[in-house]
């Protein structure tokens, strides 16, 4: 175990955490210590329990059973411990100045000529972290790039603010940052590291992990199945202790390029699909292929009219903000984008409506006693059944999927490939965007997006691994 | 160009005022003087307040209906009680603010509506406005009304109290740090619950300003007026709104300005002095206001869509 | 079956509509039970009308409202009369006149909405202080009456029952018919639970909100068109007490001000109510400023139940 090599007391130690929602045991008996010097890579695939996790650190959630301490400092709270979190999603307020994003989160500067000491501390903190970044420290936060927003948000994690950072919990820090950034992002925690501070760092790129941690956490289904120090790790036995979800590579091989019908799309951006054919959107998370997506759809829908059919139709990945309608029943759901079709007269056709979604219940798999139940009784998995079943019950030929697997379990996962699969037969087109490699794998045809374009086109036995990240990466930090 | 309008929010209330200015000269050259001055500006100092405690809520992404109906009932205790027993009167506008503040825990515990929880406020302070003065009546307290009648040498008193106002809800809002972190509250309620502060109490500190600019307001109209009654200052609820953003701020996001508030409001109060001076039939004045209003938020419009365009 | 009773949002509006007739019953040892029972649906119906319209508006989801409506009703009542002139068989007219001013404004307020990307606060707001003069202008200060037999039919009453309640009764089932069976009711709904999820659902949910926003402002027309037939002419400030009222009686009749979650037989509820806790308060002797004071706090009351309910379950 890792502590065996690090010194001292603990900054902060987890004994037998565990964290419920509801049924589901997001977090399931967690003992970790995180000692000062040391920089822990936490690395697991999507519904792990990694968030969870660092919600218990930095003090976000309470654990359902176990215990936070952090022995230390003997803080009762993460706050106090010098416990920093810098999240995936943007926590600065747009409407503030970066200087006075500081002072959110620095609460003893005050008294005259407080703007001024924040103008500094930022500074300092931004110019040590990220040399020549060029930020304007009097600039509303809302004017910043999505990379500067998140380098503010960083420099913000590591400055001083009055006590001193100890712990600093990084989750995907350079999902938005280009290479050469991250670099200097990544030489900025050794050195933090080295001058006894900690970092628990979050990153499901396995290059960055391997470079910058001296201890690499695995999680798997709420529980650390590894914990080592990095250099026991290789990159195939770190996947493997992940459980990677093997095979559909093979397969692919065998079922070469199909021929496939006339092309059906040709948008702006370059996107192209023939009939029949699954087109993959692939590349780093966040370089605009969820906004390619969903400009094609509102350019091929209108807001003004609805026909007897849409020619196009969405499933949505980001079910809260996007696809679920909180309020209606599953059945409800499921059959909003096909009311013209069963409606007469502009009266919907409830007995219609009722055998459709008792049709895609049992098609799909739907797991509930009762349709009518709400949408949200459901658990993540279903409810992204039912926006499976909502597109898939239309006539539409073109289907758009925007990273549709987040939260799903590995069997619906594979019950919705063979689904694809058997209506890319009949005929249809899918646009699948999807954060992970392996399904992007499974396309006939890959676009891969980089700095909000498309980097490369990629078809048939050109579709591997390698060539996705060759051309997601590609590039990045030569120009720098 | 554009660019410098999306940057500096505050300039296009003030080319807005000033277009308005001037087009009021033009027409009137005899309101150039330090008498028209104050006529023209004179009703806009109780206005001005009221904005700048309509946007204290605005600011934390809420809004008042009641507004109006308070500054009313503000008005008929300053002409009542305040006149007659002060002590007993600070102690009942005291208590005004403090429930104010009440409304803020309130809709902040409860996660209600404002708007629906400032509109039945507004029938309780307007019912408790009518039952202290009946029909119209009351008297300003001398001290207040030869304060809004003060006539200090080169400026009139009602540009005088405008900038006043503007330079101290300034600083409160934008230079100090707990105003800050007040309109943090607005930008992102969540990261500031994370960093420790406790929103109930800065949501009540927010509503309480709004009580205490409320109750200036009230006071600063009886001052004009001498006299108070229940209904007399019940359009405040729509001007302030739309001072607020006139003045730049807007619904949603902590995004506020306390000088674009207060120079929104003195363009409100122009309107209509410079209606009244385009001899407009007295039936389309009303009607002109709400051109007016649209005119200037399309032009705040054209700007910033140019702005995001040109990234 | 008294539990799925009890969790229907819309009961409470009635409950409290009964408990302000028994208190005005308890008054008067049940004298006058009829007449109150007319009065409130003849009044009521004003603003049941009006609070359908804004019930649909406050359904497409926070930050949607009109404020428009008393300008709408002002302006309606004021052009439809003046057609009219007070000449016999013109109602039919002044109706289509109504209607037609109604949409007008509709089309107007979501044009600033739409076009301009106007907060809906702001845009009828604005919208309303133009349509005001458009009515002063056309007005000029003259009573015009009604003709007499449209005045006859909106005081009249039909088996009992006022006209105007059944006129309303009508407008309440077709929009029950539309949110309960229609498909436009499902795309208004879902618009208003999310209006993003409900674009990439295929709902066309400009189309809808511009069609809630014209039969906002129908409603307001027709309830202006009545209400100046009803009270023999058309007043400038005749819609005055709407806009509050109008608001008020959608929230207290169950619809969620969050959007998506209409309540029609809740907005009847609260109109009654509205019309009966005034009357209660009369008949106990009350004066006008602690009658304001008790309604304001009842309506505060209402809300804050309603929310605590919510955040139990």
């Amino acid at each position: 175990m890792s502590s065996a090599k690090a010194t001292g007391t603990p900054l902060v130690a987890l004994t037998d955490a565990e964290k419920h929602f509801g049924a589901v045991r997001a977090l399931d008996g967690v003992s970790l210590s995180i000692f000062p010097g040391e920089c822990i890579g936490l690395v697991g695939h999507n519904g792990a329990g990694k968030s969870t996790l660092v919600n218990l650190v930095n003090g976000g959630l309470t654990p359902s059973a176990g215990e936070v301490n952090f022995p230390a400092t003997g803080a009762p709270r993460a706050l106090e411990a010098g416990v920093r979190s810098v999240f995936q999603e943007l926590s600065l307020c747009p409407n503030l100045t970066v200087a006075e994003n500081l002072r959110i989160s620095h609460a003893d500067l005050t008294g005259f000529g407080w703007r001024t000491r924040a103008r500094a501390e930022i500074l300092k903190s931004l110019d040590t972290v990220f040399p020549d970044h060029g930020i304007d420290p009097n600039i509303t936060v809302d004017r910043l790039t999505i990379a500067e927003r998140q380098m503010v948000e960083i420099a913000i994690g590591f400055a001083p603010r009055g006590t001193q950072a100890r712990l600093v919990i990084l989750d995907e820090p350079t999902s938005s940052l280009d290479a050469a950034i991250a670099e200097q992002l990544l030489a900025h925690i050794r050195q933090f590291c080295a001058g006894g501070g900690a970092v628990l760092f979050i990153s499901h790129m396995m290059g960055e992990i391997f470079d910058v941690a001296s201890t690499i956490v695995v999680m798997k289904d709420g529980k650390i199945v590894a914990s080592r120090p990095t250099a026991e790790f290789t990159r195939a036995s770190l996947v493997e202790a992940m459980g990677h979800v093997a095979g559909p590579e093979a397969e692919k091989a065998a079922t070469s390029r199909p021929a496939f019908g006339a092309d059906i799309l040709n948008s702006k951006t370059g996107l192209t699909a023939s009939e029949g054919e699954v087109v993959g959107l692939a590349g780093l998370a966040g370089h605009g292929q969820a906004e390619a997506l969903a400009q094609l759809y509102f350019e091929h829908t209108s807001s003004w009219r609805a026909g007897k059919g849409s020619n196009m139709v969405f499933v949505a990945g980001d079910r809260g903000r996007d696809g679920i309608l909180p309020l209606w029943s599953i059945l409800r759901n499921a059959t909003v984008s096909i009311l013209p079709q069963i409606a007469r007269r502009g009266i919907v056709d409830r007995a219609a409506e009722t055998r459709i979604a008792a049709e895609w219940k049992a098609r799909i798999g739907i797991r509930t006693a009762d349709v009518t139940n709400n949408i949200l009784s459901l658990s993540g998995g279903n409810q992204q059944k039912v926006l499976f079943a909502r597109a898939l019950a239309s006539k539409a030929p073109v289907v758009v999927m925007d990273d549709p697997m987040r939260g799903v379990d590995v069997g619906t996962k594979q019950d919705v490939y063979a689904m694809i699969r058997s209506e890319a037969a009949k005929g249809r087109t899918f646009l699948w965007y999807s954060t992970e490699t392996d399904e992007v794998c499974q396309c006939d045809r890959v676009f891969v997006f980089r700095d909000e374009a498309i980097s490369a086109e990629l078809t048939g036995a050109d579709i591997t691994e390698d060539r996705i990240l060759e051309a997601s990466f590609e590039m990045q930090g030569v120009d720098a | 160009m554009t660019r410098l309008f999306a940057r500096h929010r505050i300039l296009l209330p003030i080319l807005s005022l000033a277009v308005l200015l001037a087009a009021t000269f033009y027409m009137q050259p005899r309101a150039m003087s330090y008498f028209g001055v104050n006529l023209l500006f004179n009703l806009a100092v109780p206005i001005a307040l009221a904005t700048v405690a309509q946007m204290m809520i605005i600011m934390v992404n809420d809004i008042d209906l009641s507004l109006g109906a308070f500054v009313s009932l503000v008005a008929c205790v300053t002409a009542t009680f305040l006149h007659d027993t002060p002590v007993l009167g600070v102690l009942i506008l005291a208590g005004l603010i403090a429930a104010y503040a009440g409304l803020g825990v309130l809709i902040h515990r409860f996660e209600l509506p404002a708007i629906v929880v400032t509109l039945g406020m507004s029938f309780v302070w307007g019912g408790l406005a009518l039952s202290i003065l009946p029909s119209p009546g009351g008297t300003a307290p001398p001290w207040i009304r030869s304060l809004m009648t003060v006539k200090p040498p080169l400026v009139p008193m009602a540009v005088v109290a405008a900038v006043l106002i503007a330079a101290v809800t300034h600083f409160l809002i934008i230079r100090t740090g707990i105003g800050t972190v007040l309109r943090g509250v607005g930008g992102n309620a969540a990261s500031v619950a994370r960093a420790g502060w406790p929103v109930l109490r800065l949501k009540a500190l927010a509503y309480a300003l709004a009580g205490l600019f409320g109750v200036l307001a009230g006071m600063a109209l009886v001052g004009l007026t001498t006299s108070a009654d229940a209904n007399i200052a019940l359009r405040y609820t729509l001007l302030s709104i739309a001072g607020v953003i006139l003045g730049g701020g807007e619904f949603i996001g902590g995004k506020v300005s306390p000088v674009g508030a207060v120079i929104g409001a003195l363009t409100l109060a122009l309107a209509a002095s410079f209606l009244s001076f385009l001899r407009l039939s007295p039936d389309w004045q009303i009607g002109a206001q709400g051109a007016i209003l649209i005119l200037v938020l399309t032009a705040r419009l054209i700007f910033t869509r140019r702005d995001e365009q040109e990234g | 079956m008294l539990s799925t009773v009890i969790s229907r949002p819309w009961i409470w509006s009635w409950v409290a509509a009964a408990a302000a007739f028994v208190m005005v019953m308890a008054l008067t040892q049940g004298r006058g039970a009829g007449e109150l029972a007319y009065a409130a649906l003849s009044f009521g119906a004003f603003a049941a009308i009006v609070g359908l319209g804004q019930m649909l508006v406050i359904t497409l989801g926070p930050g949607n409202v009109d404020l428009s409506i008393p300008a709408v009703m002002t302006l309606a009542g004021t052009l439809s009369l003046k057609v009219m002139g007070s000449d016999p068989n013109t109602a039919a007219l002044g109706l289509l006149i109504a209607v037609a001013a109604g949409v007008g404004a509709g089309l107007a307020n979501f044009a600033l909405i739409y076009l301009l990307r106007l907060p809906p606060i702001i845009a009828t707001l604005s919208a309303s202080l133009v349509f005001q003069s458009i009515a002063i202008w056309s007005n000029r200060g003259l009573r015009i009456k009604p003709p007499a037999g449209l005045a006859d039919f909106a005081t009249g009453r039909t088996a009992g029952v006022p006209n105007v309640a059944l006129v309303g009764i009508a407008l309440s089932v077709i929009v029950w018919l539309v949110l309960e069976r229609a498909t436009f009711g499902r795309w208004l709904l879902a618009s208003g639970q999310n209006l993003r999820a409900a674009r990439l659902a295929g709902i066309p949910v400009e189309l809808v909100r511009a069609t809630t926003y014209v039969t906002v402002a129908v409603f307001a027309s027709i309830a202006g068109y009545l209400l100046a037939s009803f009270s023999g002419g058309a007043a400038l400030n005749m819609g005055q007490e709407y806009l509050l009222t109008s608001i008020a009686v959608v929230v207290i009749g169950g619809t969620s001000i969050a959007g998506g979650f209409s309540n029609v037989p809740g907005v009847w509820g609260a109109s009654l109510f509205m019309f009966l806790v005034v009357s209660m308060l009369n008949s106990y002797g009350l004066g006008a400023g602690v009658r304001m004071m008790l309604t304001g706090l009842i309506i505060i009351g209402i809300v804050v139940a309603a929310s605590t309910r919510r955040i139990r379950t």
